[in-house]
């Protein structure tokens, strides 16, 4: 070893130790400070009871099979819709103008709108109609107020990813003859594509925790089933059974999704 | 009648009063030039004088504000013209090379055939080979953009613009982002195109390639041919003081 690495790893142990005591300090101290609070028995029976967590944890992961399942076919439909209408907004013909419009209108719209609201309005809205069943159920209505929703978002990834093609790259199809909808398809699309993978990975986890919305118009999915035993039970803990098992999904997904936005940012530079 | 004799004997390219402006900013000031079947032409001349635009316009990728440009004595500048047939006539190939980077080297060359020509994969792809074999290519060929040297890609470029079969290529100053050890590979295919015959304006700052290759040069300066003449005319006797201040900060 030379003086310079004997020196770096001296500041590497010195790093290591400072980041390690400071942590057990801050563990210490919240171990030993926070049952110290007046009210900490009553909150530990309420949201952390262990015996009700055992008792309820299998119901509600089942229940959150439902939110999984309402993701998994809702995901697909977005990344449709979203393509959709970000070629709607990228397109230049003067006759496709109203659609242009209405892409723009609809990115605005739904955008705006807290995602409740759109579920609620959706959700309750539509079956309102007084359509006969199957088609008032409100998993085909969340799901489409999801998927507008959600929608407007990946369709404004989409067209930032679009629009982040050099200009060049359109020159260099159009010279060789490619009709503009070859250069969009062949050239822009899938540059564009692979440039947003990681913003649209974000999406993908927000829209995990956003389906547990849809709670609020019936469908009986995690949330809900926390919610059911909550009253059952008077108890919280079933609460924090659904953050826990969220979590173990998303934290994950979210790393995944950082992992890929460093490895695209490493790329570019 | 008029177009099909000029197409016999007339030039193949035919520029007159070629006229364009960026807002307020006269980028073309009148340029008239002919190009014969089979000539080599370098335009020369400082940076921003408007060779470039010049290259674009003939490919339609600008369109010209006043004046013509003749492909066979045919007005391809006229506006509305659909520009789709024209350009697959006139090839074009960029200084920043402009392939496709999530296409395989082939897949860049055969992409344009494929859709614009209607060829299968099975026959465009034999064509394919064949041009990367000819430039000494061919082990490179499936291999993506980014996996290629400057040099390579700038081939590459090339046989894409090839593929198409044009009638005329264009080529604008396509070593000047290259290492200058990488040079000469791409001017090399530029001497093979000329041995085929191909009709050719390069815009270029390489003079000795130039002088030596060209069978016309023309000195651009603020947006006018400042000059034109065979290459040892210019280079040894030009008779614009113009001509003589550009050549004197680039020989030097």
């Amino acid at each position: 070893m030379n003086r310079r690495q004997t020196y770096e790893a001296r500041q590497r142990r010195r790093a290591v130790l400072i980041a390690s005591v400071s942590t057990a300090c801050t563990l210490a101290a919240l171990i030993l400070l926070v049952p110290l609070a007046p009210g900490w028995p009553r909150v530990q029976q309420s949201f952390f009871s262990a015996d009700i967590f055992v008792r309820t944890f299998p119901r509600l992961l089942e229940a959150f099979l439902v939110d999984v399942a309402i993701f998994a076919w809702s995901a697909p439909m977005i990344a449709l819709v979203g393509l959709i209408v970000a070629l709607c907004r990228s397109t230049r013909a003067p006759g496709l103008f109203p659609l242009r419009l209405f892409a723009m209108l609809y990115v605005d719209i739904f955008r705006g709108v807290p995602v409740v609201l759109v579920i609620y309005l959706i959700g309750f809205g539509i079956p309102g109609l007084g359509l006969p069943r199957p088609w008032n159920s409100p998993y085909i209505w969340g799901t489409v107020a999801l998927v507008l929703t959600y929608s407007a978002y990946v369709a404004e990834i989409l067209r930032s990813g679009i629009e982040s093609v050099h200009p060049s790259q359109r020159a260099a199809g159009i010279s060789l003859g490619l009709s503009e909808g070859d250069v969009m398809r062949f050239v822009v699309l899938p540059q564009a594509v692979r440039r947003v993978v990681p913003a649209n990975m974000n999406m993908l986890i927000a829209l995990q925790k956003d389906v547990a919305l849809l709670s609020f118009i019936g469908p009986v999915e995690i949330l809900r089933q926390a919610g059911v035993f909550k009253s059952l039970l008077a108890n919280f803990t079933p609460y924090v059974v659904a953050a826990v098992i969220f979590l173990a999904v998303t934290v994950p997904a979210t790393r995944y999704a950082d992992y890929l936005l460093n490895r695209e940012r490493d790329a570019r530079s | 009648m008029r177009a099909a004799d000029e197409r016999a004997g007339g030039p193949k390219l035919a520029l007159s009063g070629v006229v364009k402006r960026f807002g307020q900013h006269t980028v073309l000031d009148g340029v008239d030039l002919d190009i014969a079947r089979g000539e080599m032409v370098c335009l020369i001349g400082p940076s921003g004088s408007g060779k470039s635009t010049l290259l674009r316009c003939i490919n339609l990728l600008e369109p010209v504000d006043e004046g013509f440009v003749r492909l066979d004595g045919v007005d391809i500048s006229e506006p509305g013209l659909d520009p789709g047939p024209i350009r697959r006539r006139i090839g074009i190939v960029f200084q920043s090379f402009n392939l496709f980077p999530h296409m395989s080297a082939l897949a860049n060359v055969t992409l344009a055939p494929r859709r614009v020509l209607g060829l299968s994969a099975a026959e465009a792809e034999p064509a394919a080979e064949a041009l990367f074999a000819r430039f000494n290519l061919a082990q490179h060929m499936r291999k993506y953009p980014d996996q290629l040297s400057g040099g390579q890609q700038q081939r590459v470029a090339i046989i894409r613009a090839l593929a198409m079969q044009p009638e005329v290529m264009l080529f604008d100053e396509i070593t000047s982002a290259l290492d200058p050890e990488l040079v000469g590979e791409v001017l090399d295919v530029l001497r093979q195109l000329r041995a085929d015959g191909m009709t050719m304006v390069i815009a270029t700052h390489e003079m000795s390639f130039a002088r030596e290759a060209a069978d016309r040069v023309c000195f651009i300066d603020d947006g006018r041919i400042a000059e034109e003449g065979p290459p040892a005319a210019i280079f040894t006797a030009p008779r614009q003081e113009r001509t003589r201040a550009f050549l004197r900060t680039v020989l030097r």
